[in-house]
């Protein structure tokens, strides 16, 4: 589902950073570990087709990102990439039901109230749907913003510090929601985290269906310090 | 229009903010909105009440004070001429017609105004309610006075003296109306018509000693006025001086003293649009102030929708859409209180029985009013809506 070769990013300061190629199938889950300032970020901002490669290639559900240009990447984006940011940029000004009807406005398809439905009933938040994110617990909004990034049935989620500022039990259900999620929309699962709870709470072989492939990207793989 | 939506979402999702700002906006569009209203009726009502007056002949004294008290019946006149003179002047070859016009009294501050008929045909009013008068001491009333003053067909009733409410009332000798105009939009709404007679019936009565005395004063019969048509637009050039320089009377022409009163109001126009302006630029920095640091506060949710799909234009859109937003509620309100405004001047005014300005009317002119607007907050939104359209979705990446 997901294919990098070769990939290197140059920084604007001048720095490059070359990633090991990575091969992640449909339903499987790639954990990107490493401490902050590794390159997770980039390497998630490369496969989302935001930011473009020095060198490499990336492919992502069969389609070469570099064959897209400007807004296109944006539309096949929408699609294609579920993303759960780590801060989770619920607009405060707009009900959950409402914050779901922006993500379709978003991505420029038309307002689905029975699919926004569906997918907060997926994740066991539908009864919230008229709430503000201010009036929700932490557990809920990331729920929340989970129905969000799988709105459109992405075939890739991408999920950047889930369990940041979680405690541990918490942190657990937050993976465990993820694997779930991943599983019931048989997409690609990517987790960037430095947090090794997080390997912890991955079974380590999850009845043979998701493979886990831990990628460790360390400093000395900047090639230009 | 789902973008109009989601930008009135974020608009009052700062409900405090978005009301201020609208009410700053608001404020400089009313000003501007009462400025054009009050300068179209004025200048409307002018014209109006100017038309086909090409001079008018009067006692000495300021030109402009003869046009006011005259033709637009503002001020009072400076003084009467004899009517002798004024029957001279109708005999001239350059003068079409002349109108009489006798001011002196009042009816609650209304004025009765001794004139001939063709002051009625002049102004093409028409009778609502009754005739005309035949005789002296019969009045025909203006549509605005009349439903002032709460007058009916058939009511008598007695000036009094001078042209303000409390002067001496003439009690022996009372006018009986017998018509009633409907509203022309002209001054003469607002007067009291009768024929030049009565005015001196009322005042030889009640001056003259026996009837010697009364026969000189019919001798010495006055008008305040004449209002004069030319026959040709070229007596424009002589007539007035041959009346300056050959007679004990002044000519006074309505358009060169109405260009000079409005260029003397001018002033202070100008220092009402400078306010305005003023108003709007504050109004204008305050709305790029609440635009930015809605750009600054959203950003990251604003990456998030770049995250989420949508083209940096979109984005950008939905930030001008606010401005927009803006500029509309603004125009709506701003325009409203611009009536408000002049309805409540026009109020004030109708209560001094001044110039003719009414509320709720839409001259062309307005329409630079939402344009003000929208100019204004768009021109604001410009900086902040470059700034959502820069914002890139690597800041979510990053921001931790």
């Amino acid at each position: 589902m997901i294919q990098t070769r070769n990939l290197r990013y140059a920084y604007p300061g001048g720095a490059e950073l070359a990633f090991p190629d990575v091969d992640v199938a449909q339903g499987a889950v790639l954990l990107l570990s490493g401490p902050s300032g590794c390159g997770k970020s980039t390497w998630l901002a490369l496969v989302a087709g935001l930011v473009a490669p020095a060198s490499g290639e990336v492919t992502v559900a069969g389609q070469p990102l570099a064959a897209l240009k400007n807004i296109a990447v944006d539309a096949w984006r929408a699609r294609a990439i579920g993303f759960l940011p780590q801060k989770l940029h619920l607009s405060a000004a707009l009900s959950v039901y409402q914050n779901m009807a922006l993500a379709q406005w978003a991505a420029g398809v038309p307002e689905d109230a029975g699919r926004i439905h569906a997918a907060l009933q997926s994740l066991g938040v539908a009864e919230l749907a008229h709430r503000k994110p201010g009036q929700l617990s932490g557990g809920q909004a990331q729920r929340v913003a989970l129905a969000r990034a799988v709105l459109l049935q992405p075939k890739v989620i991408l999920a950047d510090e889930p369990t940041a500022s979680l405690d541990d039990a918490a942190a657990a259900d937050a993976v465990a929601l993820l694997l779930a999620t991943a599983k019931s929309q048989n997409a690609a699962l990517v987790i960037a985290t430095h947090d090794a709870r997080v390997a912890q709470s991955i079974p380590p072989d999850v009845d043979g269906q998701i493979g886990f492939q831990p990628l460790r990207l360390a400093h000395n793989q900047l090639s230009n310090a | 229009m789902k973008t109009l939506y989601f930008a009135w979402r974020y608009l009052w999702a700062r409900p405090l903010g978005a009301a201020l700002n609208v009410l700053l906006l608001s404020l400089g569009l009313a000003s501007i909105t009462f400025l054009l209203l009050v300068g179209a009726q004025l200048s409307k009502a002018f014209d109006r009440d100017l038309a086909g007056i090409d001079v008018v002949v009067g006692a000495k004294g300021s030109p402009m004070q003869l046009i006011l008290s005259g033709v637009l019946h503002i001020d009072v006149p400076p003084g009467n001429v004899p009517l002798k003179a004024v029957r001279e002047l109708e005999k001239h070859p350059m003068v079409a017609s002349i109108i009489p016009i006798s001011l002196g009294d009042n009816f609650r501050s209304y004025r009765i105004v001794g004139t001939s008929q063709a002051y009625l045909a002049h102004y093409q009013a028409t009778l609502a309610q009754g005739r005309t008068w035949g005789q002296p001491m019969e009045v025909v009333v203006g549509a605005t006075a009349a439903r002032k003053l709460g007058i009916a067909l058939g009511n008598t009733f007695a000036g009094s003296h001078g042209l303000g409410s409390g002067g001496h009332l003439h009690g022996d000798t009372a006018y009986t109306v017998v018509g009633i105009l409907a509203p022309g939009g002209s001054v003469l709404d607002r007067l009291i018509l009768t024929d030049t007679a009565s005015v001196w019936k009322v005042h030889e009565d009640y001056t003259a000693v026996d009837d010697e005395d009364r026969k000189v004063m019919e001798d010495e019969r006055e008008i305040t006025m004449a209002l004069v048509k030319y026959k040709t637009p070229l007596a424009a050039m002589s007539f007035p001086r041959y009346v300056n320089s050959s007679t004990e009377m002044q000519a006074a022409a309505p358009a060169l003293e109405i260009t000079r009163l409005l260029n003397m109001l001018g002033l202070g126009t100008e220092v009402l649009r400078a306010f305005a302006g003023v108003l709007l630029l504050t109004a204008g920095l305050s709305v790029f102030i609440a635009l930015w640091s809605a750009v600054r506060e959203r950003r990251a949710d604003l990456a998030m929708l770049r995250m989420l799909g949508a083209p940096p234009a979109k984005v950008a859109a939905l930030l001008l859409c606010e401005a927009v937003w803006l500029g509309v509620l603004a125009s709506i309100v701003g325009l409203l209180l611009g009536q408000a405004f002049t309805a409540a001047l026009a109020w004030l005014l109708q209560l001094d029985n001044s110039l003719l300005i009414g509320g709720m009317v839409w001259p062309v002119q307005l329409w630079v009013v939402p344009c003000l607007a929208l100019g204004v907050s768009l021109v604001s939104a410009l900086l902040p809506t470059f700034a959502a359209y820069r914002v890139s979705v690597l800041e979510l990446l990053q921001s931790r």
